[in-house]
């Protein structure tokens, strides 16, 4: 179990590792002046060569590199061109936001996906196993920012009930769920779909083994047999899916954080590479990368959880 | 095991017409009374009346398909969507057909427990053994604790008192999977315990062990036990009474060693024909070695699967390897097809460097068919395609369509079958189209690993018939690969017992069966079911 962690840490550090290379070569060893190009066609020598002083361009390529990985490490993530505040501060405004919308699309995701997918498996072939695969195949079909919109006419335009954009901020927590819920509903609908299929298929499968029928020999009925028995070997299949989700929800909200207004990261990366703010992009890359792992490493270590199969004695 | 259930003495229900007689049923536990069943209008059961006693083991025969496991899956309330039935099963005055689901969860487990064929799937893999075992009498309002405690004692009793309570099922040997099943199918105290196949997925000294326990919990617990089999020799060594079904039907039902003396029914006559396969005529074959092995080691890290071993098979021989699982047979046999590389030793065919130093003509020279007559297809190739493929070992010759109709017929079917699917034969079928696509070659040698293990008994006799009509014809050399010796002393003219990665014993099959010579192999042929020759010779 410890051997397995271990090696789990060093494959996730040394594929941290290769990101880092990976996003520093393509934005700073490809050919071309990256302050040039930051500043367009039209700007003056002299403004290129103090913006390559600040960025930091000087000196051998490796040299740059160890710089900027020792920035990231001790929390020096630059200094954006574009907004003159550290990215760290922007960062973690931001976060502030794509976290929280993250987290809530996905219990929103998990509420809806884990009772319908429970309800269409045990329901094999019936009406209500109809009703969810239909429904999930609309979700999936229908264009999440075009759904955004239909959610802001209803509910923001029409009715009132919440505001039809934009983020208050978190000293009034009431107003700020307020504002996320929308954009929550918006990037739940197609995860959710996803998810409920994927957790069917998974516990049909499982349905069909041969220690359901020993449970439901035991005595247990049907219900208590697809919680207990079915349900935690049928989480492998949804906790990979979950993992990925939640890497999405994270940096992939930018059509939604447009409709909506909301200042995320999706945003935020969304402008540095519009702005052509480099320091911002390379940083707010390489913290992506940083999370997407740490949730793979996450879901891995989840497996071992639901599946003794995966632990080693 | 015979010896002691033959000194028994009279049995409360002596005559043969009592098991389907209900008005006589009085004491049974329960009994099925004119049950009929249907699945999506076809029908599986007709009138099936069968009374099961406490105290009493109870044999249900048959092959796959006659519907044994269908009778077994309605007196515990699991019948498939669909199923429509008519007729009763009577249980203390209630007529069990009739229940609704409600009522069933009060008597599964409870009165009626089942344990199944399969055990590596049988247990859920993700909980511990002793949590598996405790459920059922948590679900009975225990608490934890007491749970536990009757969970110990429940694993105690089926032989697992030095496996923990918090081992899962992975940790365990499938022999000691299947105690814990009927750990848990015992854990209420049931009155009727329904085994569908038990033993039929372990070896023979584990199923010996199994089988005695079955036994000795019916003695100590006053049980009714209801086995499904499909193997006659399980059922003479243990049941007290037996029932022979055939497409739906109980055709003759009868105490155990009456049936076996004195059955009428022509169906009966055949099943037990089948099952007793004669032994194979003590024949001389000139040497002439076409593959051998000398001190071959294939080692797994620090485990040595094959430990150093020898042997020469002559052209026109059967060899036959014998052992249980994890003895390294298959894993020899995969450097022998030069599957797997070996780690000491060499391999030779027909004098030249064997295993994995054979060129693609050579290999086509080893063909192999497989336990499995369902897996080992891919569905969705015609039986053309199947049959022909070994062939990019030799490269397509002109005359392909001509040798792969010759080759369907020499199995015993026809060029009509090239352009069918797997799914359209039955497991005999599929099993010939396997041999077939192994002989398609013109190999010199041919490895049958477990290749009738799967089959029904009477197949299996058609099967080991086609074996034999082909190695005669086609001079072949056969490398049988097996677990029941009664099998592999049909087909083989030698026999090798394998035990821990070594050959324990090797001779001419009737000699080693006759007087063996290592203890191992006189544990094996001792844990082997049988039926006594007594109860055979007066039916032939």
């Amino acid at each position: 179990m410890w051997r397995a962690l271990l090696h789990r840490t060093i494959s996730l550090v040394a594929a941290l590792a290769v990101a880092s290379v990976v996003i520093f070569v393509m934005l700073q060893a490809v050919p071309g002046d990256p302050a040039a190009f930051m500043l367009g066609l039209n700007a003056q020598p002299d403004t290129v060569a103090a913006l390559r002083a600040e960025l930091g361009l000087e000196g051998s390529l490796p040299a740059r590199y160890l710089d900027w990985i020792g920035g990231m490490l001790t929390g020096d993530f630059g200094t954006s061109y574009t907004y003159r505040v550290p990215v760290a501060e922007l960062v973690a405004d931001r976060i502030g936001v794509s976290a929280p919308l993250a987290l809530y699309a996905l219990g929103l995701t998990l509420l809806v996906a884990i009772p319908a997918g429970l309800l269409a498996a045990s329901r094999r072939g019936g009406v209500a196993d109809w009703g969810v695969m239909g429904a999930t195949q609309l979700g999936l079909a229908v264009p999440n920012f075009w759904f955004a919109m239909l959610l802001v006419l209803v509910f923001a335009v029409s009715l009132g009930w919440v505001s039809a954009g934009g983020f208050p901020g978190w000293s009034d927590p009431v107003a700020a769920i307020g504002a996320l819920t929308l954009p929550a509903i918006a990037l739940a609908l197609p995860q959710a779909s996803i998810l409920a299929r994927v957790l069917r298929s998974a516990l049909l499968d499982t349905l069909d083994a041969d220690y359901i029928r020993t449970a439901r020999a035991k005595g247990l009925s049907r219900r208590a047999t697809v919680l207990r028995h079915a349900l935690r070997n049928a989480a492998i299949p949804v906790l990979t899916i979950l993992g990925l989700q939640f890497s999405f929800l994270l940096a992939g909200a930018i059509i939604i954080e447009n409709v909506f207004f909301l200042p995320g990261l999706g945003r935020l990366i969304f402008q540095g590479i519009t702005q052509r703010d480099l320091v911002v992009v390379q940083s707010v890359t390489m913290l992506l990368v940083f999370a997407v792992i740490a949730v793979t490493f996450a879901v891995e270590l989840a497996y071992t959880l639901a599946d003794p199969r995966l632990r080693r004695r | 095991m015979t010896a002691l259930l033959e000194n028994e003495g009279p049995r409360p229900h002596g005559g043969g017409s009592e098991l389907s007689d209900p008005a006589t049923d009085r004491d049974a536990l329960l009994a099925f009374d004119r049950l009929s069943l249907a699945i999506h209008g076809t029908t599986i059961l007709h009138d099936v009346s069968l009374a099961l006693f406490a105290g009493r083991v109870t044999g249900l025969v048959g092959e796959s398909g006659s519907g044994k496991s269908m009778t077994a899956l309605a007196a515990i309330g699991l019948l498939p969507d669909g199923a429509a039935t008519s007729g009763a099963i009577r249980m203390d005055g209630r007529d069990l057909v009739a229940l609704r689901e409600r009522d069933w969860l009060g008597i599964r487990g409870n009165d009626v427990a089942m344990i199944f064929q399969e055990p590596m799937t049988a247990l859920n893999p993700v909980h511990t053994i002793g949590a598996q075992v405790a459920e059922t009498l948590r679900l009975r309002g225990a608490s934890r604790a007491e749970a536990m405690r009757i969970a110990r004692d429940r694993l105690d009793r089926v032989g697992l008192s030095r496996i923990p309570l918090d081992r899962y099922p992975h940790e365990l040997s499938g022999g000691q999977r299947q105690r814990v099943c009927i750990a848990l199918a015992i854990a209420r105290r049931p009155r009727l315990l329904i085994a569908d196949e038990p033993t039929t997925a372990l070896d023979v000294t584990t199923q010996a062990e199994i089988l005695a326990l079955l036994r000795g919990l019916v003695d100590d617990e006053g049980m009714a036990l209801l086995l499904i089999t499909h193997d006659l020799g399980v059922v003479a060594g243990i049941a007290d009474r037996v029932a022979v079904m055939n497409n739906g039907r109980i055709v003759e039902a009868d105490t155990t060693e009456a049936l076996f003396r004195h059955h009428r029914d022509p169906y009966t006559r055949d099943l037990l024909a089948a099952s007793r396969v004669p032994a194979r005529a003590r024949r001389k074959v000139p040497p002439d070695p076409v593959l051998a092995a000398r001190d071959v080691v294939r080692t797994y890290g620090a485990h040595r699967a094959v430990d150093g071993v020898s042997f020469t098979l002559h052209r026109g021989e059967s060899l036959g390897l014998v052992g249980e699982s994890g003895c390294g047979k298959s894993t020899l046999t995969r450097a022998l097809l030069g599957l797997e590389p070996v780690q000491g030793g060499a391999i030779e065919l027909m004098g030249r460097p064997g295993g994995t130093a054979m060129t693609r003509g050579e290999r086509a020279k080893v063909s192999v068919v497989f336990q499995d007559p369902y897996g080992s297809f891919d569905p969705r190739w015609t039986v053309r395609r199947i049959v022909a493929e070994p062939f990019h070992l030799t490269g397509r010759p002109r005359d392909a369509d001509a040798r792969l109709a010759a080759t369907l017929e020499r199995v015993g079917l026809g060029a009509g079958d090239l352009d069918k699917y797997p799914h359209e034969f039955s497991g005999g079928q599929r099993q010939r189209i396997a041999i077939a696509r192994a002989l398609v070659t013109e190999p010199e040698v041919l490895v049958l690993d477990e290749a009738v293990s799967a089959l029904d008994v009477r197949v299996r006799a058609q099967v080991l018939a086609l074996l034999d009509d082909l190695q005669t014809r086609l001079g072949l050399a056969y490398l049988f690969i097996g677990h029941d010796l009664s099998v592999v002393r049909a087909i083989a003219d030698r026999v090798i017992v394998m035990q821990a990665g070594r050959f324990v014993e090797e001779g001419p099959v009737a000699d080693v069966f006759t007087a063996p010579e290592s203890d191992y192999t006189r544990t094996l042929i001792a844990a082997a079911p049988a039926i006594p020759d007594a109860w055979v010779k007066e039916t032939s």
